[in-house]
């Protein structure tokens, strides 16, 4: 399979399930904010909550393929940027949310 | 050495798909910049409670707020155009362009409104 | 009430650089863009360069950028085009001039070839009629894009091309999308491998602007979006 065509499907493939992932997001972002937001609130609802953590964790995955190849796409055409030194820097930046993005579910899980 | 240079640029722009295209470029990568500080803050649960309620405090001055609007805003925009880039890429073509455009814009407000209005 | 003569800034210059020139030429009734440039040639300076042939929309050599937007510029009349009687009218752009109005069109036309945009015959094709019935989908599709011209306005018109020097660009990607349709035509995976590339069809944003500026109303990017479903399919299913 040629690179461009594997990115284009995995930015695709990542899209459909962000879009899914986010519109539930936007929901509960508004739901949640009404009447302000307390940390024993949030941690109410996502401790100990599987479905949460599983919703949550695919959200980040998705998130983490999505935007590296997204920004890789700006790099090229606005910055000029190519090569092996941009797609090192996009599979550390799609690591780099991974990691931080599990973190902070682990952390509101736990 | 090419014609770039010399004489008009900007070809062919100022029409609705180059804005559409414009509005995700800039909200992709502003959402992709926010998002390992989204990531850390709420890390701050792993540090306990306190810590999470200090950074919610911390979220509430003006200024903030504001950026969350405007965060929410341009998540929504970057869900509307994103459908619709998948619907021209994967259905067969759609002669309403514009009203899907319309579409995306009047979700995009929507969702702002939203969270504007039950924001506290 | 239409000016009576019209006020035009013509490119002028080369590879090298240039600048725009001014000219008073006379207003007619339906006069085209291409006429304006033609009665410069003629009675001001003979060695303004340009490229035309049919006069009719059909050829694909006379367009330029005309009041910041590419044109075919034998059918856009001035009535059309200008503001308050004034035109600007310089060569296509992302592609290199040879002198005044004229572009270098081989990099554009390479990349029809890069894009596998000739027809390939299927093996065993010629023993008999090929029948291709006019209703099927695969037809349809290739005939939506068909009447492609040549002329360069899309490539133009494109933000990715304008980024992207070594991008293929609206025009050769839809002509490798009529072929694909082609049920006469045997280039299949090989076709597809072609224009997945680094700079293929996945480089389109679907900014549109080709569908746009298409003075045939031709959609090159709902072509180019039937190459990456295509090539897409051809990837999982391990053909390309």
């Amino acid at each position: 399979m040629r690179a461009e065509t594997g990115l284009w499907i995995a930015q695709r493939a990542s899209a459909a399930v962000l879009a899914l992932c986010v519109l539930v997001h936007l929901l509960t972002i508004v739901y949640a904010v009404q009447g302000g937001l307390t940390a024993a609130e949030i941690l109410g609802r996502t401790r100990g909550s599987w479905g949460w953590a599983a919703f949550y964790g695919v959200f980040v995955l998705a998130v983490a393929v999505h935007a590296p190849i997204g920004l890789r796409a700006v790099m090229r055409e606005t910055l000029g940027w190519r090569g092996k030194s941009l797609e090192a820097a996009v599979a550390a930046s799609g690591l780099c949310l991974a990691v931080l993005g599990w973190r902070a579910v682990a952390g509101l899980f736990a | 050495m090419s014609a770039a240079a010399t004489h008009s640029r900007w070809p062919a722009r100022g029409h609705a798909g180059f804005w559409a295209f414009a509005v995700h470029r800039v909200s992709g990568v502003a959402l992709a910049l926010f998002l390992p500080a989204h990531f850390w803050a709420l890390g701050q649960a792993i540090q306990g409670e306190a810590a999470l309620d200090g950074f919610l405090s911390w979220a509430e001055r003006p200024s903030v707020r504001a950026a969350e609007v405007a965060l929410v805003v341009l998540l929504a925009a970057h869900l509307a155009g994103g459908l619709r880039l998948l619907a021209i890429e994967l259905l067969p073509w759609s002669d309403r362009q514009k009203t899907i455009l319309a579409l995306a814009a009047g979700f995009t407000l929507t969702a702002g409104l939203a969270f504007l209005l039950n924001l506290r | 009430m239409a000016a009576t003569t019209l006020d035009i800034a013509l490119w002028r210059g080369d590879a090298a650089g240039g600048a725009f020139q001014r000219y008073r030429v006379p207003a007619a009734q339906r006069q085209t863009v291409l006429d304006v440039v033609t009665w410069v040639q003629r009675h001001v300076d003979s060695g303004l360069s340009y490229r035309f042939a049919c006069r009719v929309g059909m050829c694909g050599t006379c367009a330029m950028t005309v009041n910041g937007k590419p044109r075919w510029t034998c059918r856009t009349l001035v009535d059309a085009a200008a503001k308050d009687g004034r035109l600007e009218i310089a060569p296509l752009a992302n592609l290199p001039v040879v002198k005044d109005l004229a572009c270098d069109m081989t990099a554009f036309f390479d990349k029809w070839r890069r894009a596998e945009g000739r027809f390939r015959p299927a093996p065993g094709l010629g023993g008999d009629f090929a029948v291709v019935p006019p209703e099927s989908a695969a037809r349809r599709q290739a005939e939506a894009g068909i009447e492609c011209i040549g002329c360069a306005v899309c490539y133009s018109a494109c933000d990715v091309a304008a980024w992207n020097s070594d991008y293929l660009g609206p025009a050769a990607l839809n002509r490798a999308w009529t072929l694909h349709n082609d049920v006469r035509d045997g280039a299949g995976a090989a076709r597809l491998k072609a224009v997945a590339g680094d700079a293929g069809c996945h480089s389109c944003h679907s900014h549109q602007s080709c569908r746009e500026h298409c003075p045939k109303h031709l959609n090159p990017t709902a072509s180019i979006a039937g190459l990456k479903r295509a090539t897409a399919w051809a990837a999982l299913k391990g053909e390309i």
